[in-house]
């Protein structure tokens, strides 16, 4: 070592050394080829037989419309009715009942388990095992007494299965989200005289909204997107309404490509919606609280692809 | 002497089978300061979470101004109460904890308001001008806008005893509140301490400074190995100790 060192001991100059940047090709030969396959992807489209200026004619069609309607309403409410579920089923997997903590698991299993087809599939064609639906009440005469196929209709179906499934996903985002807010929170709202339900709502929720709503955000997307699967029940949402025209046009890939637009249409807003909803509960931000919550985003808690 | 404030009779608590409080025997009378000292691991902590019930006894009886608290005495037994009813009793009972545990997603005012606007059902304008006050009172009434993340220790648990205070307790239970605290910053929330002390509320500390004992105290416990070791006035504990394991830890803690 020692030399080494004393031939690389600089000398003294009057001008400082020139310094050579390190040239990064690597950089310029992938930006070449992603480039080159873009320009091959566009020669590739506008050379097929697409009749492009029918496109956006589609995209505002009546059936569409409804198509439109449909998603968002189905996407909507599966997705609130799964928040409210997943959060009950979050308390009891909490809860020191064991029953109820051996209840919420086996919720979990069961809906995360299974397809969400199969499940949509299950719910549509409840008709056939079950063919009344009735619930008596307790001095004669029923609460609810009606023909199964008429109680479940495909709508009905549809939203079952999506929101069940979810809200077995949500259990666990809520219970991730619970678990992240530190126990002395809890204990400081008890000093305080707040009761347990006090102190779920005005406390240990609103910090653990920080952890759950980007995973939230995630699913909804995935909603957005999910309720495709409702077509195959015939529910007229986005996918079903392009299906439609095209069997009368046969203009499949024009019709699947107005479908397309919507669905970026309506996920990019949810994006939007989520961006301010965490910038709400972020009020904090700079706290330590935060910065924990960040970690955890990175986890997996999310599933990939619905299908 | 009146019937003391807090009486606490025979607490027994164990986690699995590790018996942690063997029977410890309490009593404060109001306007008392009472510190509790000994080694890690001797209790105190617990004990003190066990005076308002954040830990269930297993046996004994703790009473705060004639009720039992976590119990309703019916029929000469103790019937366990159900967690909102514990949480009406905790009104009354202050409580400071060694990591300030101020609600990270509110402002330190709102921090301080949260209890009696929502537990009391004070009127939202009363509230912040009490809360204004009392923020005032633990030199913090220019920083109630900040968030917690915001404050330093030192003002975060001023803060705390600033929203445990809001809530008008008879009693204040503070366990270990600068042991979290760098050294430069112990001094400014002991200064509150003193402060209410002197004002006449009724507080029971847990704490390793000894010097805040010898000044504030009116009755010293020292605990070790889940029971009372000795009590008595801090002039005598902590100068002439009759037990050896008193004199031991004092040793160390002095040198």
């Amino acid at each position: 070592m020692a030399p080494e060192s004393s031939t690389a001991r600089p000398e003294p100059r009057s001008q400082p050394l020139e310094i050579v940047r390190l040239r990064h090709w690597g950089r310029w030969v992938s930006a070449v080829v992603i480039l080159a396959l873009l320009v091959a992807v566009f020669i590739a489209l506008s050379n097929a037989q697409i009749d492009w200026s029918s496109v956006p004619d589609f995209v505002v069609y009546r059936v569409m419309l409804v198509g439109l309607l449909n998603t968002v309403l189905l996407a909507v409410i599966a997705q609130s009715v799964a928040i409210a579920l997943g959060i009950v089923i979050a308390l009891m997997r909490r809860s020191a009942n064991p029953v109820a903590r051996w209840f919420s698991s086996g919720y979990i299993w069961l809906f995360r388990g299974l397809p969400v087809l199969l499940q949509i599939l299950i719910w549509y064609n409840l008709a056939l095992v079950i063919p009344t639906i009735a619930i008596p009440l307790p001095f004669g005469g029923y609460l609810v007494n009606e023909p199964t196929n008429v109680l479940v209709s495909a709508f009905t179906a549809a939203l079952l299965g999506l929101a069940l499934n979810e809200s077995a996903y949500m259990a666990e985002i809520v219970r991730a989200g619970l678990n992240s807010v530190d126990a002395g929170q809890t204990e400081a709202a008890k000093s305080i005289g707040m009761s347990p339900s006090l102190t779920l709502r005005r406390v240990v929720l609103p910090q653990a909204m920080r952890v759950i709503i980007p995973p939230t955000g995630n699913d909804f997307v995935d909603m957005l997107k999910g309720t495709s699967i409702a077509s195959v029940i015939g529910v007229t949402e986005l996918l079903h309404a392009s299906n439609n025209i095209s069997s009368h046009n046969l203009l499949v890939m024009e019709t699947l490509f107005a479908a397309a637009i919507w669905y970026m249409v309506v996920v990019s807003l949810a994006g939007v919606g989520q961006h301010y909803l965490e910038r709400t509960f972020g009020a904090a931000e700079r706290s330590v609280a935060a910065r924990a919550a960040k970690a955890l985003r990175a986890v997996p808690l999310t599933r990939g692809a619905r299908v | 002497m009146s019937e003391p404030l807090l009486r606490a009779v025979g607490v027994r608590k164990s986690y699995g089978h590790t018996e942690v409080l063997r029977g410890v025997d309490l009593e404060v009378h109001r306007g008392q300061v009472v510190c509790l000292l000994g080694p890690s691991g001797a209790g105190k902590s617990t004990f003190l979470r066990c005076l308002n019930h954040l830990e269930a006894i297993d046996g004994g009886e703790v009473w705060v101004d004639g009720e039992p608290i976590g119990f309703r005495l019916r029929n000469g037994k103790l019937h366990e109460l159900r967690e909102r009813d514990v949480a009406k009793q905790r009104r009354d009972i202050g409580m400071v904890f060694q990591r300030f545990n101020l609600f990270g997603h509110r402002t330190a005012l709102e921090n301080v308001v949260e209890g009696p606007i929502r537990v009391l059902g004070t009127a939202p304008d009363v509230a912040r001008r009490e809360g204004l006050e009392l923020l005032d009172r633990v030199g913090l009434g220019q920083r109630g806008d900040a968030y917690p993340a915001q404050l330093s220790g030192g003002q975060q648990q001023r803060v705390a005893i600033a929203r445990s205070l809001a809530m008008k307790p008879k009693l204040m239970l503070f366990d270990e509140p600068t042991s979290a605290l760098d050294p430069e910053l112990v001094g400014e929330v002991l200064a509150v301490m003193n402060t209410l002390a002197a004002d006449g509320m009724t507080m029971v500390v847990v704490t390793h400074e000894i010097a805040f004992a010898a000044e504030a105290a009116d009755d010293v416990v020292f605990m070790a190995d889940g029971a009372v070791v000795e009590t008595g006035p801090p002039e005598r504990i902590l100068k002439a100790p009759e037990h050896e394991r008193t004199r031991q830890f004092l040793a160390r803690v002095l040198s």
